[in-house]
């Protein structure tokens, strides 16, 4: 090592209390501009990748990007419901594939998807293990899903209450888990998918109960008229699906008219689409069709704006922490004179003391961009998912 | 050139900010002796061993050391002559705190690359650590050192390069009585280990009767006068 860069080590390393909060200012401000930048651009790109692959978006009136971002991510408020008709609206058009969506549920911190297996085969998503759902109230789990709960085929999953102190509300349900996809690295790692009729049961469209007719049931039987029975509050509800109750569970009304959040709407061609989307224009049209990757693009100039004056703002503090980190290293000159004196009296040249200043300075400099660019290499691995999700969140 | 080993003629000297002033007429000190200068505060002592070491320059005259005409060399050359020549010990010690006992030994090769670092001068540099007695402390920061062991660590410092010429500037100043005579036992031997020649500048009065020779640099001035 040479002898300037052998005595700044060692002050930096004696003086290791001011070289880390040096090297610590240094990596923050080279850090938070370049680790945002890459955070940023990489969310960019996982958004609009899942965006991409989302030809269109069918939904209720209303905002675009809620519905985008419910029906892309499972994050943020459900996006104003529409009702399953229009899954057939769509199919009798013969210019998509329908694949429904209802959102709004969450098992622990896990959105529940309600769908169809055609989502699973749109997205290309594999079961690793097990099997697909196929009956009312089976689950599969996204491979995020199933790691952070802990659970695989054969266990159960109870959904999260979504009316804690409404006593006549809807129940938590227990679930059965049948399969666990293979990781995909896009949102669809972190849901839990159930069919459609099961989404409905988990928001109290259907139910299954107790038998009134059954004997041992006059209990719960608050009166008869005729075929109708009206029961009463001791009526047992069931809270989980089996094969010996399943059949007690069941719909009222026309399912047309059930909610859905979303359908993904799959045109065969750019014709197709084009055509699609000509039909939802009319004037009193109440649903809205969009395609997903500009509503994102709009999303993101708004993000990168933000960005840009973010990073102004850190550029002007790292401005100030570059003079205040200049004049550290000027006034601890200034307190070395007497040892700077000492240097030249043995024998070195003023020129070999400025290396050794300088390349303390360098030193430190180094110190601090290897750790931003560690930082910003670990953000990188680490923390694009976390900006994704306060992105659309 | 006779054969003095330091030699000052009709030298004059001011400082480029001050009205000080030095005038030496005529000053030798013969090779490996040890001599004593003594003076008032102010009256160029420390002056004196700036000019015989290189670090300044008279105006005027000539200063000879080692048979080098230091007064004539550029900044460069005096630099690399007073790295290998001179041994430098200060009242302050002088020494890096940042640094342990055998790399402030070892700093003149460190800050000089007319200097080569390699085991045989690391070897020296231990020996004479051992020599002053902090052999046992090789690695420890010299903050931690008394003062007394810092000023050995300096006398070590002085004659790592094995100098011709070894220059201390009230090395006993700072210093308790029991080690001012420890310290200048010290300098004195290792100088003769060394023949090196000793020029020491002191307020102590009760030290000079151990030099061969003592300069009182008033009366130089004054003679000159």
């Amino acid at each position: 090592m040479s002898g300037p860069l052998y005595l700044a080590s060692r002050y930096l390393r004696h003086h290791w209390g001011k070289t880390a909060i040096l090297v610590g200012s240094i990596t923050l401000i080279v850090f938070l501009p370049a680790g945002l930048r890459v955070l940023v651009g990489q969310s960019a790109d996982a958004l609009t990748a899942r965006a991409d692959a989302t030809p269109l978006l069918v939904g209720a009136r209303g905002s675009a990007l809620e519905l985008a971002l419910a029906s892309l991510y499972f994050e943020g408020e459900p996006p104003e419901p529409t009702t399953w008709a229009q899954v057939d609206r769509l199919g009798a058009t013969g210019l998509a594939r329908a694949i429904p969506l209802h959102l709004g549920f969450r098992a622990r911190e896990h959105p529940i998807v309600g769908t169809t297996l055609a989502y699973l085969d749109f997205r290309g998503l594999r079961v690793a293990a097990g099997r697909r759902m196929a009956v009312l109230g089976e689950c599969l789990l996204g491979a995020a899903a199933a790691r952070d709960l802990g659970l695989g085929p054969g266990d159960s999953l109870v959904s999260s209450p979504e009316t804690v102190f409404d006593l006549a509300g809807v129940y938590p349900l227990k679930m059965q888990v049948v399969g666990v996809l293979a990781p995909a690295h896009t949102p669809d790692d972190r849901a839990v998918f159930v069919d459609m009729k099961t989404a409905w049961i988990l928001q109290g469209l259907g139910h299954g109960h107790q038998d009134l007719t059954a004997p041992g049931a006059s209990r719960a039987v608050l009166a008869r008229e005729g075929d109708r029975v009206t029961a009463n509050a001791s009526l047992v509800q069931y809270n989980e699906i089996t094969p010996e109750n399943a059949g007690s569970f069941h719909f009222h009304g026309d399912l047309s008219g059930y909610p859905i959040s979303a359908v993904v709407a799959v045109p065969p061609d750019e014709k197709s689409r084009a055509l699609l989307r000509g039909r939802f224009e009319a004037p009193d049209e109440t649903q809205q069709v969009l395609r997903p990757r500009q509503v994102i693009d709009e999303l993101l100039a708004t993000v990168f704006a933000v960005q840009s004056y973010v990073v102004a703002a850190i550029a002007t503090v790292a401005a100030g922490t570059l003079a205040t980190a200049g004049l550290v290293f000027l006034l601890s000159a200034r307190l070395r004179r007497r040892e700077i004196d000492t240097m030249v009296k043995i024998g070195a040249a003023r020129s070999f003391v400025a290396g050794v200043l300088a390349a303390e300075v360098i030193v430190v400099l180094l110190l601090g961009a290897a750790l931003a660019a560690g930082l910003t290499g670990l953000a990188s691995r680490f923390g694009a998912d976390a900006i994704r999700t306060f992105l659309v969140s | 050139m006779a054969s003095a080993h330091l030699e000052l003629r009709d030298v004059r000297f001011r400082y480029r900010d001050g009205d000080f002033a030095l005038r030496i007429p005529e000053l030798r000190v013969e090779a490996g002796e040890r001599v004593a200068v003594i003076g008032p505060s102010g009256s160029g002592k420390t002056t004196l061993l700036h000019l015989v070491a290189g670090i300044a320059l008279p105006e005027q005259g000539r200063v000879h050391t080692s048979g080098i005409e230091v007064s004539a060399l550029d900044d460069a050359a005096r630099r690399d002559f007073r790295v290998r020549q001179v041994g430098l010990v200060f009242q302050e010690f002088e020494l890096l705190e940042y640094l342990g006992v055998l790399d402030n030994v070892l700093l003149p090769y460190r800050l000089n690359p007319v200097l080569r670092l390699d085991d045989e001068v690391r070897a020296r540099a231990v020996r004479l650590a051992e020599r002053v007695g902090l052999g046992q402390k090789l690695g420890r920061r010299v903050t931690r050192l008394s003062h007394g062991e810092r000023q050995r660590v300096a006398v070590a410092r002085a004659l790592v390069t094995e100098p011709e010429v070894l220059l201390a500037d009230e090395p006993t100043g700072n210093l308790d009585p029991a080690n001012k005579g420890l310290v200048l036992d010290l300098l004195f031997e290792v100088a003769g280990e060394h023949d090196a020649t000793l020029l020491v500048v002191t307020h102590d009065h009760d030290l000079l009767e151990r030099f061969a020779r003592v300069i009182d640099i008033g009366k130089l001035i004054g003679d000159a006068a």
